[in-house]
């Protein structure tokens, strides 16, 4: 399976298996980039409810097009009576929260158990009435590429780059709505319009994925993507190519995966490769990431504990807390008995005197500084305003400083 | 800090709740900075500073409701965990969902919960205390009603009469003057007044300066770090508030010695 | 047609009825503290918690079973929580990476894994088979009253009906701080209450009521009986005991309804075969909402 997999990887498990998951690539780039916008404006599991609504108008659409003659699978018929579920189930979520004193989560909730029943219910009257070839309808539940035929690729790659073409049309009010609607309605921007694209565009995405990743879990990489992104950068463009680039890698891994194991669910595997990225970025990323943000909090807890420990041995007080204690002995300001070193002596009269510089600034300039209290003078103020407290400060040097009392 | 003229010849104070070296961070940005207070029971005191200053996220982090960096709490001279049950708080009014299927009535009988318990009955005593309560806000009409339904001021005040049902020495209040009308505000002043006479403590997270000399008997002013504590006449003056509120801000005390004028909150 | 009825439609429809009863009871404060989408990702999760179990224990025994599918709820819990305060994700997301990813584990060692001896796959999990839950032993109704017969009930419902009255128990019980603490959890912090704990209990008495419902409904009835109830009870008082009973009404009434359409529906129309009892249960209480929401429209600016 290792070899089988390797060569998929590389285009090298026949013309079907590459343009599946080339489909699969394209299709996770415009998962991610469309997701990051819905991912901003809050409003991913709308995308659940949207999905999960789609059964309802896949079966209908089976039970037409049998009737009407033929084997009912012919995937763009499907999708539009899928397309056509997931805007009725979206006009229900918004209904709900618009009309009545529900919020989005029980609308959403509602609308995806209700409709997805409905398409149950549709589903099991396929059954029984034995029309048409029915048998590849569970392949939109879980997903399925290993079925795919050339046409069905051209389907999705059609609908992913259509999507793609036009989220890069609307980019710029997109983001402005997504960071600040109200902002947006402000400048003139038709936020309602705008967000109706938007879901459009979800709309497309989904309905899209419905073949490769299933119903159940194609709200995945709307979501992990941008979830993902968010991790590296605070900026929209680089959180954009970086979630699309998740979602291609995804994309791509999966339907190879797929190739070199026909038995195995695409849907799944996508789904878990988006994680994995997810997972690596939420604990590594620089700054935003759990390590470091940890670090850093650390550092803030050991920098006060440090700080308020110095200034009690400047002031001659007894220090009862454990960790300010420990924070002092490691430095070694304090002697394992409890008795200051000369070391200490010398670091509690430096925070003495830069207490002193802090507060005099806070009296002088009470707007000005930037920064955390923690951080140095020259982070906090510009250099006419230091120059400006160290003047204050050698004014009185012999005085109390004030408050310091 | 020294103290205050009017307190000097009492014999010494009784401290209600005791913050030492307290700091509390939001994402390692402190919004309370290595504070000592004491606040005096009997008395009414007033939290005062700046938007963003940290007056709430004070109160929160001395109730354990958000977690602290370092600091001590102590309640009438024992543990946070000895004293709990002697406070009662009352919350801001926006940090509830006001849509919640439940009466005025239904609101303040939780305060009877440490009464009460997880199955004890409600018996003609505690529909008394709900009763008294809602009379002393000025509600008695009102039980009934869905709490969606009531005007700001008086959701405010059977947030207030939850309290009072709890029987606490010790109120803490989060801007219960924030967004209401001036009968209510009189109403809770006089309810807290009232309080204060029985002997009871009164902490109010306040922002409005202009009232903070002729309701309240102390201050603490507050900008990250404490800025003053004391006695309002000793302590509420031009220097201190420019200190915590910054030069431009705009203050003008009248006269009289209150301040008529707040900067932009 | 009495003993027929007693023979194959009595227990479903009764295991149906408890379901949605034990789902609809915990759903009225999901969907009151906004986690109505908690719901949604514990009955995802049901299924890699059951398939864990399996591949621990090499049967389908219901007691691992129950145990691998709380500790998955538990887990999805603990998990969207962490992503949501340490990698600083908001709700929604955060809930979505999470069920997402241990629903497509589940699916994907459940196709790995050697089922075919048990009757475990992914289209049972979603729709569970209410159908096949036939009392063999029963003659009629005087069956009820028989203590042979009794012993050859399903399974199932003797376990749906436990786990109603447990999470019924533990909702009396605890009645006064789930309320508190839903209502306003810095209250209910600064009384004591450990909301942390009371937040997690919610998750876990929903697991239960998902777990034990899940067998015999499928997960997309689960969610349906944890929100459509208790947002159209939501609609329709503004007491929160009496929201509770109205949900738990609806739950009973669209449970029967659902059955006897799905199950007596295509025989009047001259048809042999029935429909999906799940599915049709869940269409139904999603229109029990929409016909209370039409009832109360505007009530959200009630006042």
């Amino acid at each position: 399976m290792i070899g089988a997999l390797g060569s998929a990887l590389m285009f090298q498990a026949g013309y079907n298996a590459a343009i599946a998951a080339l489909g699969s690539a394209l299709f996770g780039a415009a998962a991610g980039a469309v997701g990051t916008f819905l991912f901003l404006r809050k409003r991913s599991l709308v995308s659940d409810a949207l999905a999960h609504a789609t059964l309802p108008g896949i079966a209908l659409a089976f039970l037409v097009m049998a009737f009407l003659g033929g084997s009912g699978r012919w995937l763009p018929g499907l999708l539009a009576g899928a397309a056509l579920a997931a805007i009725t189930g979206l006009f229900a979520v918004s209904w709900l929260t618009h009309h009545t004193r529900l919020s989005e989560d029980a609308a959403i909730g509602a609308v995806l158990s209700a409709f997805f029943g409905l398409g149950v219910v549709v589903l099991s009257l396929i059954q029984t009435l034995s029309v048409g070839e029915p048998a590849g309808l569970d392949g939109f539940l879980l997903g399925s590429t290993a079925g795919m035929v050339r046409s069905d690729v051209v389907t999705i790659a059609a609908g992913a780059v259509v999507s793609l073409i036009v989220l890069f049309l609307a980019r710029r009010p997109l983001a402005l709505i997504a960071f600040d609607a109200g902002y947006g309605e402000a400048r003139g921007y038709r936020v309602r319009g705008y967000d109706i694209l938007l879901m459009g565009l979800v709309t497309a995405i989904t309905v899209t994925g419905l073949k490769i990743v299933g119903l159940v879990l194609v709200v995945a990489l709307l979501i992990i993507p941008p979830a993902m992104a968010r991790f590296w950068t605070d900026r929209l463009g680089v959180m954009l190519a970086v979630s699309a680039a998740g979602g291609a890698l995804s994309g791509y891994g999966g339907a190879a995966f797929s190739a070199a194991a026909p038995d195995l669910p695409t849907g799944p595997v996508i789904v878990l490769l988006a994680f994995v990225l997810f997972f690596v970025s939420m604990l590594a990323a620089p700054r935003r990431g759990i390590l470091a943000r940890a670090l850093k909090a650390r550092r803030f807890e050991l920098a006060v504990h440090r700080r308020q420990g110095l200034l009690a041995l400047s002031h001659d007080e007894p220090i009862y807390d454990r960790l300010t204690l420990k924070v002092l002995r490691r430095a070694g300001f304090v002697r394992g008995d409890g008795v200051v070193t000369a070391e200490g002596l010398v670091a509690a009269q430096a925070a003495r005197d830069d207490e002193i510089r802090r507060i005099t600034g806070e009296r002088l300039f009470p707007q000005a500084a930037s920064g955390s209290v923690l951080d140095p003078l020259d982070v906090r103020y510009t250099p006419d305003e230091i120059a400006a407290i160290e003047r204050a400060v050698s004014e009185r040097t012999l005085g109390q400083p004030e408050g310091a009392a | 800090m020294t103290v205050g003229s009017s307190e000097a010849m009492n014999a010494p104070l009784r401290i209600a709740l005791s913050l030492r070296g307290m700091t509390v961070a939001y994402d390692g940005k402190p919004a309370v900075f290595s504070l000592d207070a004491d606040f005096v029971a009997g008395r009414m005191t007033a939290i005062v500073g700046p938007n963003g200053a940290g007056k709430s996220t004070l109160l929160k982090a001395a109730l354990g409701i958000v977690p602290r960096v370092s600091g001590e709490v102590s309640v009438f001279g024992g543990t946070f965990e000895e004293g709990r049950h002697r406070i009662a708080y009352v919350p801001q009014r926006a940090s509830v969902d006001w849509d919640f299927p439940a009466s005025v009535a239904d609101v303040v009988t939780m305060g009877l919960y440490r009464g009460l318990g997880l199955l004890g009955r409600m018996r003609t005593e505690h529909r008394r205390r709900v009763g008294d309560a809602l009379e002393r806000v000025g509600m008695q009409g009102f039980a009934g009603r869905q709490i969606g339904q009531l005007s700001g001021g008086q959701q405010q005040r059977v947030f207030l009469a939850r309290a009072l049902a709890e029987n606490a020495e010790l109120y803490l209040l989060d801007e219960p003057f924030a967004g209401v009308d001036a009968a209510t505000e009189a109403a809770i002043t006089e309810v807290l007044k009232g309080l204060r006479d029985e002997g009871r403590t009164v902490v109010a997270v306040h922002h409005d300066l202009s009232s903070v000399a002729e309701t309240f008997d102390r201050v603490l002013l507050l900008n990250t770090e404490k800025v003053a504590e004391g006695p309002v006449s000793d302590v509420f003056t031009e220097a201190a508030i420019h200190k915590a509120y910054g030069a431009r801000g705009g203050v003008a005390l009248n006269p009289i010695g209150g301040v008529v004028r707040a900067p932009e909150t | 047609m009495s003993a027929e009825f007693v023979q194959l439609s009595l227990t479903p429809i009764l295991t149906g009825l408890f379901a949605a009863m034990a789902c609809a009871l915990p759903g009225n404060f999901l969907v009151l503290r906004r986690q109505a989408l908690i719901g949604d990702a514990i009955s995802h999760v049901v299924l890699p918690g059951i398939v864990a179990a399996f591949l621990v224990t090499g049967t389908i025994a219901a007691v691992p079973m129950l145990i691998g599918a709380a500790l998955a709820a538990v887990l999805a819990a603990v998990m969207i929580e962490l992503i949501r305060r340490l990698g600083r994700i908001e709700p929604g997301a955060a809930m979505g990476v999470v069920f997402t990813t241990l629903f497509a584990a589940g699916v994907l060692v459940l196709e790995q894994a050697d089922t075919s001896r048990v009757h475990l796959d992914v289209e049972h999990a979603l729709y569970g088979s209410l159908e096949s839950l036939i009392w063999l032993d029963a003659e009629g109704w005087g069956s009820l009253a028989d203590p042979a017969a009794l012993a050859g009930l399903p399974p199932e419902l003797v376990r749906m009906a436990l786990a109603f009255a447990l999470i019924t128990l533990l909702t009396v019980l605890f009645w006064r701080p789930l309320a508190i603490s839903t209502f306003d959890e810095g209250f209910a912090a600064t009384l004591g209450l450990p909301v942390r704990a009371i937040g997690l209990g919610l998750t876990v008495l929903a697991a239960l009521a998902a777990v034990a419902a899940f067998d015999a409904v499928g997960s997309i009835l689960v969610i349906a009986m944890f929100i459509c109830p208790p947002a159209a009870a939501r609609l329709l008082t503004d007491n929160l005991a009496r929201q509770v009973a109205i949900s738990l009404m609806i739950a009973a009434l669209v449970s029967v309804a659902g059955y006897v359409l799905a199950g007596y529906g295509p025989l009047w129309f001259g048809r042999q075969d029935s429909l999906s009892a799940a599915g049709m249960i869940a269409a139904l209480s999603g229109l029990a909402l929409f016909a209370a929401a039409l009832f109360r429209r505007g009530g959200r600016r009630a006042g």
